[in-house]
């Protein structure tokens, strides 16, 4: 095969604008994943809790399977998988250290359910491999509806909670001394967390959901410290990572994934770089010697 | 019902199993004092601080902030928590951290408001932290931190302000910065402080009164009453020498570990 047949292979845009149209639900739900899994990333960075993320996708993934074996309902396979994860982590890892053990516990028998179950599967194999590798080309209305009520559900969960949980995740003894309910905040936190990942791996598959959950306020935290800005970004990076992996995957065989993490990674990179940067020439604007208490200075 | 009491306990117990804590406390800390809490680790300064902040009901005995039980009205009580190493990367600045101590513990998203913004900035300029106003929290040195911490503390206007530890691991000029700020924000507006410390020094000259918990006892009394020989070396049940020089206080034969403070009492 040469060169330019692998080339056609990853970007085709022949018959472009037919296939757009075929891809309208992809779209919505693509535009819908990045703005929930944008929000939810924040607090994915500020809590610390990537490797769970991780760990939430390959239960899911292990659900989906489990269901598509049994020939049941596969986003209620996913869901009760990914739920289940989010809720025995937060139940039990109260602790940074404890936390990581079960996860690097749950994480390979999840992987290891998931293949079970797929080897079992006798069905189609596309259904098989989109699990883990995303199958958004695919969405059609039932899954979008499901997708919409969801992130509904997501995104109302997050803005009653937002602010106490912010507080939570950044300072809990402080928090905990204002009366916030730290513990129960946490719970919350990881049902809609579960939630998030369960939806997202119908669309970009288990193995590369910590791209929409994770990379997006990873790297917005890089380039500004503001909490509305570091909102605001990451929606942006999520909802572009997605929606530009669709139309870029639009013509080509290959799934969508990779075209979703690299767009992702490549902001990341962009963002580290700029931060670095302004690590290097400061971050706040020109000082000015201001009287503090007792002439103190910096 | 308006009162003058920025903190009291009545006949206040407080238990870990079998082992009091202390029990018999009775503490009325009036508006505009300054009170400190000393003690050996392990002897009760930390659980006396959770009962304070309603995080830990007393076994017996009533507790009051500004008239009320402890969790009723969170923002009678400002919190100054020890220092500790904050992520250059969280994702807060100053002026956020500040404004978690006014509304952080509300339900909803909230949104930036001019009046919100005003008290912020009028905060941060009492405490001289308005030139790292929009600096990430995790790029500022201890002591600016624990400025920020006071900011943070005072934004919502308690009546009582609760410092824990708050000049541990700060170099001796943060230390007096810091002391200087709690200080003049009680004559400043009348706030009461509870400074738990394990060192007096820094805080003698602005302490009215002293507590010093140790081995299930206390005393409370002025700092002379309570710093001397005789009284540390009946509390602790063994010889403790007091020393006053250059204006310090240095206290020779304490027992090095919390458990030897502990089980002193119960040998003597």
């Amino acid at each position: 095969m040469t060169g330019s047949g692998v080339w056609d292979q990853i970007f085709n845009f022949a018959d472009y604008p037919q296939l757009l149209a075929l891809v309208h639900n992809s779209l919505i739900a693509g535009a819908i994943l990045g703005v929930v899994g944008g929000l939810i990333s924040t607090f994915v960075m500020k809590r610390d809790l990537p490797f769970a993320v991780h760990s939430i996708s390959e239960l899911s993934f292990a659900g989906a399977s489990g269901a598509l074996l049994l020939g049941v309902n596969v986003v209620a396979g996913s869901l009760f998988g990914s739920i289940l994860a989010a809720v025995v982590i937060g139940a039990l890892g109260t602790r940074a250290r404890d936390r990581n053990s079960i996860i690097g516990v749950l994480m390979p028998f999840g992987l290891g359910l998931g293949v079970l179950f797929l080897a079992l599967y006798k069905g189609r194999s596309a259904n098989k491999f989109g699990l883990l590798t995303g199958q958004i080309v695919a969405v059609d209305t039932p899954q979008l509806s499901w997708l919409i009520a969801t992130s509904a559900i997501v995104l109302l969960g997050l803005a009653l909670i937002w602010r106490p949980l912010s507080f939570a995740s950044t300072d809990p003894e402080l928090a905990a001394a204002r009366g916030v309910p730290v513990a129960a905040l946490s719970t919350a936190f990881m049902l809609l967390l579960g939630l998030t990942v369960a939806m997202s791996v119908q669309i970009v598959g288990a193995l590369l959901v910590l791209s929409i959950v994770c990379t997006p306020a990873a790297a917005a935290m890089r380039v500004t410290a503001s909490p509305l800005l570091v909102t605001l970004l990451s929606v942006v990076f999520a909802v572009g990572s997605m929606v530009g992996g669709i139309l870029l995957a639009l013509g080509s065989t290959i799934p969508i994934s990779p075209y979703v993490t690299t767009i992702s990674f490549t902001i990341y990179l962009v963002c580290r770089l700029v931060g670095f940067y302004r690590g290097k020439h400061g971050w706040s604007r020109p000082l000015r010697p201001l009287p503090g208490v007792h002439g103190a200075t910096v | 019902m308006t009162t003058r009491t920025a903190l009291e306990l009545r006949d206040a117990a407080l238990r870990y199993g079998r082992r009091t804590l202390w029990s018999g406390l009775n503490l009325r800390v009036e508006a505009g004092e300054f009170v400190a809490v000393l003690g050996a680790n392990g002897s009760g300064k930390t659980s006396f601080l959770r009962a304070v902040l309603g995080l830990q009901p007393l076994d017996c005995g009533t507790l009051l902030v500004a008239g009320h039980p402890p969790r009723q009205r969170r923002d009678d009580v400002g919190y100054v928590p020890q220092q500790r190493h904050i992520d250059p990367l969280v994702p807060l600045r100053v002026r956020d951290v500040v404004g978690q101590g006014l509304d952080g513990h509300r339900w909803g998203t909230g949104w930036p408001s001019p009046g919100r913004r005003r008290r912020i900035d009028e905060v941060l300029a009492a405490v001289g932290a308005t030139r790292f106003a929009d600096m990430p929290i995790g790029l500022l040195s201890g002591g600016e931190q624990q400025r920020v911490r006071i900011a943070q503390a005072l934004v919502a206007d308690p009546k009582l302000l609760l410092c824990d530890e708050p000049l541990l691991s700060l170099d001796m000029r943060s230390q007096r910065t810091v002391t200087a700020l709690v200080d003049s924000r009680r004559r400043g507006s009348d706030t009461a402080v509870v400074f738990v410390t394990h060192e007096i020094n820094p805080v003698l000259p602005y302490v009215d009164r002293v507590l010093y918990l140790a081995g299930g006892q206390f005393r409370i009394g002025s700092v002379d009453q309570v710093l001397n020989s005789a009284t540390l070396s009946e509390l602790y049940g063994m010889p403790i020498e007091v020393l006053h020089t250059g204006g310090r206080i240095i206290v020779a034969g304490l027992p090095e570990t919390a458990s030897d403070a502990h089980h002193a009492p119960s040998i003597a």
